[in-house]
């Protein structure tokens, strides 16, 4: 399916070597090909070792990036770097100006506002880099940005060359330029939205609020079992505590403890699950719906550009010769960004089904895990507790 | 007229202690004949120890819970809740049962009558009401005496009660408990008729007794260290008990939300919608099963109540064995110090300091006929006190006995009953455990099928 929306397509996504000229199908379809063959998977990376880099004027952690592949066009078969946050977003902004209409995956967030006091929190660091190698990963599964340029010298160049390679391109003035131009146009983009893109809007929207809610109960699920948690280790001791003045009941009393320390235990394992697993893909999302949100955006600009060049031409601004050809290539930019959202659009929302499906999945696993383990404590704890009259009883009362 | 001194005396004497039909989670109690369709005015307690023949058994519970309004002692509008009582009698060949007594009383009343027993038994641990206010809430449990839950709770607490008291060999056969049951009105009249607060041990006795016993039996001392201890450790367990609750119940609800958000999200979803639907359903059904899970827990915090109340009636046992002992020590310094006196008096000497002694030795001796006629006085209150020492030292020893006796059936009780307790705490949770994996299989297999 996947395959053939890109044969139907005339005109191929903008090509990452020279930004404005669209390489020929053929070249595509190559790139296909290897995709659909995951288990040829040529490129990997993997984010590690947070260090603290100190300099006179600032303090920052930079992290290793090693980075192995098969693929001719790297000059090696293996990389290590390390690059600072700052680098990444450099990269983030890059593929978003190459290709204005994919989906480029999310970087988390620069600050985490609520309940971070120090950017440099060790939990903090952690799950920046779980995340960080998440973006490096997902740009390499993507069919299209696996090839960038810019991607390949942030994962291979050395410290100085990435910063003399950051110097070219468009400067920073320029793209504040087109920020702004942006904000007024688009506007006028949304009125000409195509049905299908109102469509994809309506879902983005919808998404972005229920994935929200999701991650805030997520969050608030975490805390709820964490205080839970904290109840629970003070509440099995003060069974023992009780045990020193009943002999009768030593046994029972010692076997509850360890049965409420056991499932303490489950406690703490079930909510690194969630913490480990659950809460960064959810998150992830979150990020992911405001990353949709710019797409739509810059789509809906692109269409603006079009948009008033056609306006002029009908009430006859300026020369109609140029306007024309200006808009013949408009048309062309607008097609070509279209079928790019829209194939990147339906491979996004594949792809965030099985990650949300796998997620879920997986907590539910985890929360039958957790059942388990303190099902069997407390059954083994009942068998120990052999006057017959009693099984009976609690047999009744199951 | 009921005999009453005479009853609580009689009341004091080794009674035969034979077990009566205990309540064994059948919740059945024996009691005479006379309990059927009895005359109220009937002759006093001896009879019902000495003469009755146990034939039937009857059932006693707490049926139902009434708000109620009407005026106080002052005349002052009020609201307060009344009990139903119920007894029945069991026909033992075909265990059928006919509702013989049906009144309702107050929890006040419930309090009159423990006060009753707790006087008129020193030596019997007397089971305790239910708790008069909330405690140990948590934030879903409400401190309001007038909550349904609440009245609920206390309702089958004060059953309890009831049953503890009709179980107990030597309680269930007071009149004053058997009225209790059976007599609507003037029963508080009745009560009061017995003179039983007249024999209340003043608190400031007590308190004295207790701090200047020189030599209290050491198991009463040992035991009352025992219910201290239970008393702080059930107190903290209850209490971090009520927080863990609080804990889970945020946990469990919080979830509950995941069944809101997953439904509105299905809406826009085309192959996902169904699963994240019935999803979300199981998400409901887990949160909203914590209710019944800490209901449950609710009931077995009242069992380890009972227990933390208990504390307080083993206390006022060993009170009441220090305020004999030291009523016992005071009486032996008593008759000590005039023999004494006399000695002193008979043989001239003086060999301690006394205000006697110092006027003799101002104002020279007493004349002879003086001298006689208090040695006489002096000898008949020896006589008197020896006699008094004696029975003083009987009814000392027969009280250690009793309660002892009646401490060892507790003890027996209390471990029968907290272990049970315990056991079925774990049963909760293995409940809790099965209900667990089955919603999140369930939600499993609808995440699986996204």
């Amino acid at each position: 399916m996947f395959e053939l929306d890109f044969l139907d397509a005339s005109l191929m996504d903008i090509n990452s070597f020279s930004p404005m000229m669209p390489t020929s199908p053929l070249s595509m379809i190559n790139q296909i090909k290897f995709e659909d063959e995951s288990d040829l998977k040529d490129l990997f990376i993997t984010v590690d070792e947070p260090e603290s880099y100190v300099t006179t004027i600032e303090t920052f952690i930079t992290y290793r990036i090693i980075t192995k592949t098969s693929r001719g066009e790297f000059d090696s078969s293996e990389f290590e770097v390390r690059r600072r946050y700052q680098d990444f977003l450099w990269l983030k902004g890059k593929l978003e100006e190459a290709h204005p209409t994919l989906i480029i995956p999310p970087l988390p967030e620069k600050f985490i506002v609520k309940g971070m006091v120090e950017r440099f929190n060790d939990d903090f660091i952690e799950t920046r880099k779980k995340a960080l190698h998440k973006f490096l990963n997902r740009i390499a599964d993507h069919p299209t940005l696996t090839f960038n340029e810019d991607f390949k010298v942030f994962l291979t160049a050395q410290a100085w060359e990435l910063s003399s390679h950051k110097k070219q391109g468009p400067g920073l003035l320029s793209r504040m330029g087109q920020t702004v131009r942006a904000v007024a146009s688009s506007f006028r983009g949304v009125k000409n939205r195509p049905e299908e893109f109102m469509e994809m809007n309506n879902f983005i929207e919808i998404f972005s609020q229920k994935i929200n809610l999701i991650d805030k109960i997520s969050q608030r699920i975490y805390k709820e079992e964490r205080e839970y948690f904290e109840e629970m280790k003070e509440y099995g001791p003060i069974h023992v505590l009780w045990s020193a003045s009943e002999e009768d009941l030593v046994d029972t009393l010692k076997g509850i403890a360890s049965c409420i320390e056991k499932c303490c235990k489950a406690t703490e394992k079930q909510m690194s699950g969630l913490s480990e697993a659950l809460l960064p893909a959810v998150h992830e999302y979150v990020l992911y719906s405001e990353m949709l949100m710019g797409v739509m955006k810059r789509r809906d600009q692109i269409q603006a550009e079009l948009d008033s060049k056609v306006e002029a031409l009908t009430y006859r601004k300026g020369d109609t010769d140029l306007l024309t050809e200006e808009i013949g290539k408009l048309e062309d930019k607008v097609e070509c960004a279209n079928n790019a959202l829209k194939a990147d659009w339906e491979r996004w929302k594949q792809n965030m089904q099985n990650d949300i499906k796998s997620a879920f999945t997986d907590m539910a696993e985890e929360n039958i895990h957790y059942y388990e383990q303190c099902l069997a404590t407390w059954e083994s704890f009942l068998t120990t507790q052999t006057d017959l009259h009693i099984e009976e009883d609690s047999e009744d009362k199951l | 007229m009921e005999q009453a001194s005479s009853d609580l005396e009689g009341q004091l004497q080794p009674a035969p202690l034979e077990p009566l039909g205990y309540a064994d989670g059948e919740l059945e109690a024996a009691v005479g004949e006379k309990a059927e369709g009895a005359q109220e005015e009937s002759s006093g307690l001896d009879t019902m120890t000495e003469n009755n023949f146990w034939l039937k058994k009857i059932e006693i519970s707490v049926s139902e819970a009434e708000k109620r309004t009407g005026r106080n002692a002052v005349n002052m509008q009020e609201t307060y809740t009344a009990y139903l009582i119920e007894t029945r009698s069991v026909e033992h060949a075909d265990g059928q049962s006919v509702l013989t007594d049906s009144l309702w009383r107050r929890y006040s009343e419930f309090e009159l009558l423990r006060n009753y027993l707790l006087v008129c038994y020193p030596h019997i641990v007397v089971p305790p009401l239910p708790e008069k206010r909330a405690e140990f809430v948590w934030h879903k449990l409400s401190a309001d005496n007038m909550d349904p839950d609440f009245v609920e709770r206390r309702r089958i607490g004060l059953e309890n009660f009831l049953l503890r008291v009709a179980s107990h060999p030597t309680l269930c056969r007071d009149k004053i408990f058997y009225l209790f049951l059976t007599q609507e009105g003037n029963w508080k009249e009745t009560v009061n008729e017995t003179g039983f607060q007249l024999k209340a041990d003043s608190r400031l006795k007590a308190l004295n007794a207790t701090f200047r016993v020189k030599n209290p039996d050491k198991r009463f001392t040992e035991l009352k260290h025992y219910s201290d201890e239970l008393q702080s450790v059930i107190s903290h367990l209850l209490r971090v008990r009520a927080r863990v609750a609080d804990r889970l119940y945020g946990v469990y609800k919080v979830h509950g939300n995941y069944g809101r958000v997953f439904s509105e999200w299905s809406a826009i979803e085309k192959e996902m919608g169904d699963g994240l639907q019935s999803a979300g359903h199981h998400m409901d059904v887990y949160a909203s099963s914590i209710d019944d899970i800490l209901e449950d827990e609710e009931h077995y915090a009242d069992q380890l109540k009972e227990y933390l109340f208990y504390a307080e009636a083993l206390r006022a046992v060993c009170r009441k064995h220090e305020l004999m002992q030291y009523d016992l020590e005071m009486a032996v310094q008593d008759l000590a110090s005039k023999k004494q006196q006399c000695e002193e008096l008979a043989t001239g000497t003086v060999r301690t300091f006394s205000l006697k002694g110092m006027t003799t030795k101002l104002f020279g001796q007493e004349a002879p006929e003086q001298r006689e006629a208090r040695i006489k006085v002096l000898e008949e209150q020896i006589s008197e006190g020896e006699q008094q020492l004696k029975s003083k030292n009987l009814e000392g020893r027969e009280f250690v006995k009793n309660a002892w006796a009646d401490i060892e059936r507790f003890k027996e009780q209390k471990n029968h009953d907290l272990k049970e307790a315990l056991i079925s705490y774990a049963v909760m949770q293995i409940s809790m455990c099965k209900k667990g994996i089955q919603v999140w299989t369930n939600a499993k297999e609808c995440f699986s099928k996204m």
